[in-house]
């Protein structure tokens, strides 16, 4: 679950993709990982990962491509420089997360899957992080944040 | 001479940290430097009091006190007052072991957790660890079998299906290669147990699945655990790198000449994965679609070999049966559901945590005496058990004592041990769309009741909510839950209608125009 920000530009990560390809085609049931290999050094999976991983894997085209719609952590499109991550589910409704939720579509000023249109931020929806005794919670990047109210959530978005 | 550095345990899971765990460890750090007092910080696991979080944990005269909730501005004060030798302070909790909420339950598989160091294999084996796969080693594959299937344990991912009787079938089954795989893709809302275990004691997790593969005869484990989980992952990683360096994973485990691996593979954010036969699916590399039952994955399962899935806390509660014997796990519990049930209080409540106790209480006993009613102070008005595809019980319920049979009377399910509470503020007929919603979100599409039925779901109920034909609609809702029940492959559509099923039954006024 990295964000790391690359540039864009076909071609430029034909390389890479191909080199983690390689690594992880032998492997039985690679391509999850090997998927997961190239969001974490890219910040997503582009588009022309898809022949080249196909190729690699040998396998069709839209198989990999299915594959990567199916998962929803996979991306398909460069991310902000840092991702929040609302949790939707019941434990944190439960403490009001649909408020929260709100709250934070009208601050960034974008929905669900998008991002801030300076880059800093993508917010997408979550389904449960595990946190469930310390309600709402919400993960930027990879960390959890507990008992996040609306003023509190606004703090960490200020912070980086 | 050298003073002993004092010991002060700050938890790093994630519940802990989500709270302000590593502040705390850094404050303490800086002040003990500034006042020059020798202290040692361990990063200790939860010990799932997780209202409490951060608590911190001091060794003072021959026990650990506790301190929470601790914040970092709360250090200096915590120095002043003399913690380090369990000095009283406004925070204080007494010796651990005798809060009352902790010293209430019965800690078999989490026996560990929020004790020791979860990446100290010291630790572990001086907490017991390993000795149930020390008697493994000992025994044919069919006495291990038989001791597993003795204590009664059956599957806590939610399905409770006798673990026993799934490993003798991948034992008797034909196969060169087989697997054992741990399903962690912990999806369901309001549960915690497995990231628990994961986060505070990882190699319970690894011996619980190298005896499950010495008893069938397999080497290759798989712990497909959510990517929702960084530090599980992280922290899984660790062990599993620790356990082959000391030999406890390899090609010869302990000594036996039995060789077993384990890999952890990261999800990628499915609630469907959480299915058996659609992890597998992943595992494979490929989208998470359910296959068809049969063939039974204990036949026919990963890459088409005999293949054991079970849950971390099945696979967790292994060595401590082991280690102890069948009838001492098997002495916990009521009927048909023996030893502990690990309950996550959830939500909209006071005391939420990680509650370890014999099967057979009622759910007011954990709702009230360990849970405290409310967050809030208000009533609780309902709570959903099992997850997302659990009813909501109502509290005229919440006699019904914590047995999967009980459960199964009153149209509930235990599952995986969630108790998501909520207090008299919801809006059930929101609840009761949510859990169509969520199912539309996530159905993996192979079937129609569920593809389209979750789908029409949302609808149905968002025309009765805005007054359009409200009797019909009610009515077709109602026929719309019995095909998805009666027609889904697999239990997201076959039970995200069990949510609004008791909407209908129990909350009707709030499933109204309005």
């Amino acid at each position: 679950m990295s964000t790391r920000s690359a540039g864009s530009g076909t071609g430029a990560h034909e390389a890479l993709i191909s080199g983690i390809a390689q690594r992880h085609a032998a492997r039985p049931g690679g391509l999850l990982p090997a998927l997961h290999a190239i969001q974490d050094e890219l910040g997503y999976v582009p588009p022309e990962a898809v022949p080249t991983v196909a190729e690699v894997f040998n396998i069709s085209r839209a198989e990999v491509h299915g594959v990567i719609s199916f998962y929803h952590l996979f991306r398909t499109t460069a991310p902000g420089r840092r991702t929040l991550y609302l949790c939707r589910a019941e434990a944190c409704q439960a403490m009001g997360a649909r408020a929260l939720e709100s709250h934070t579509k009208e601050r960034l000023g974008i929905d669900f899957h998008e991002t801030t249109a300076d880059g800093r931020i993508s917010l997408e929806p979550i389904y449960c992080l595990g946190n469930c005794a310390c309600s709402p919670a919400v993960m930027i990047d990879d960390f959890v944040h507990g008992r996040v109210t609306p003023q509190r959530l606004d703090a960490l978005l200020e912070e980086g | 001479m050298t003073v002993e550095a004092h010991r002060v345990f700050v938890p790093r899971d994630t519940t802990a940290r989500s709270m302000g765990a590593d502040d705390v460890a850094a404050a303490i750090v800086a002040e003990a430097a500034g006042r020059g007092e020798s202290v040692t910080v361990v990063r200790n696991g939860s010990r799932g009091l997780y209202w409490l979080e951060p608590m911190i944990e001091v060794e003072a005269g021959g026990a650990r006190h506790a301190y929470g909730p601790v914040q970092s501005a709360d250090v200096a004060a915590l120095f002043d007052a003399g913690f380090l030798a369990g000095g009283e302070h406004g925070l204080g909790l007494g010796p651990t072991e005798e809060i009352p909420w902790l010293a209430k339950q019965s800690r078999l598989t989490f026996a560990r957790v929020g004790i020791t160091d979860p990446l100290s294999l010291d630790d572990y084996r001086a907490q017991g660890g390993y000795q149930g796969l020390a008697r493994a080693v000992d025994l044919s594959r069919d006495e291990i079998i038989g001791i597993v299937t003795e204590s009664g344990l059956r599957g806590r991912g939610g399905a409770a299906f006798p673990t026993g009787i799934k490993w003798r079938t991948v034992l008797n089954a034909e196969g060169a290669q087989k697997y054992v795989t741990c399903n962690a893709d912990e999806g369901d809302s309001g549960t915690y147990a497995d990231r628990m275990v994961m986060e505070s004691d990882p190699f319970v997790l690894i011996e619980g699945m190298t005896i499950a593969g010495l008893a069938v005869g397999a080497t290759i484990g798989y712990i497909y655990l959510r990517a929702e989980y960084p530090l599980a992952i992280r922290i899984m990683n660790e062990a599993i790198g620790i356990a082959e360096a000391a030999g406890l994973l390899g090609e010869n485990v302990m000594g036996s000449g039995r060789a077993f691996h384990v890999e952890v593979r990261e999800a990628a954010g499915a609630y469907i994965c959480g299915e058996e036969t659609s992890m597998l699916e992943s595992l494979e590399g490929k989208r998470g679609v359910i296959r068809y039952r049969p063939p039974l994955p204990a036949i026919k399962g990963l890459f088409g070999a005999p293949t054991i899935v079970n849950n971390v806390i099945t696979l967790a509660s292994v060595p401590i049966i082991l280690a102890e014997g069948a009838e001492y796990y098997r002495d916990y519990g009521t009927g048909r559901s023996r030893g502990t049930l690990t309950v996550q209080l959830a939500g909209n409540v006071r005391r939420g945590g990680l509650v370890e106790i014999g099967f057979g209480r009622t759910l007011r006993e954990l709702l009230e005496d360990f849970g405290g009613g409310t967050a809030t102070g208000r009533p609780i008005r309902a709570v959903q058990a099992g997850g997302p595809l659990g009813a909501y019980i109502h509290p005229s319920q919440f006699d019904t004592p914590l047995d999967y049979e009980a459960f199964d009377e009153i149209g509930g399910m235990i599952g995986h041990g969630g108790l998501v509470v909520f207090d008299d503020t919801v809006d059930m007929g929101e609840q009761a769309r949510f859990a169509m919603e969520f199912c539309a979100i996530e159905s993996c599409g192979k079937c129609t009741p569920c593809r389209i039925g979750a789908v029409r779901g949302v609808e149905v109920i968002d025309r009765i909510l805005s007054g359009d034909d409200e009797s019909g609609n009610l009515l077709l809702l109602r026929d719309l839950c019995d095909t998805m029940v009666a027609g889904s492959l697999c239990a997201l559509g076959g039970m995200a209608p069990f949510p609004v099923i008791s909407v209908l039954d129990h909350f009707p006024e709030d499933l109204r125009a309005r």
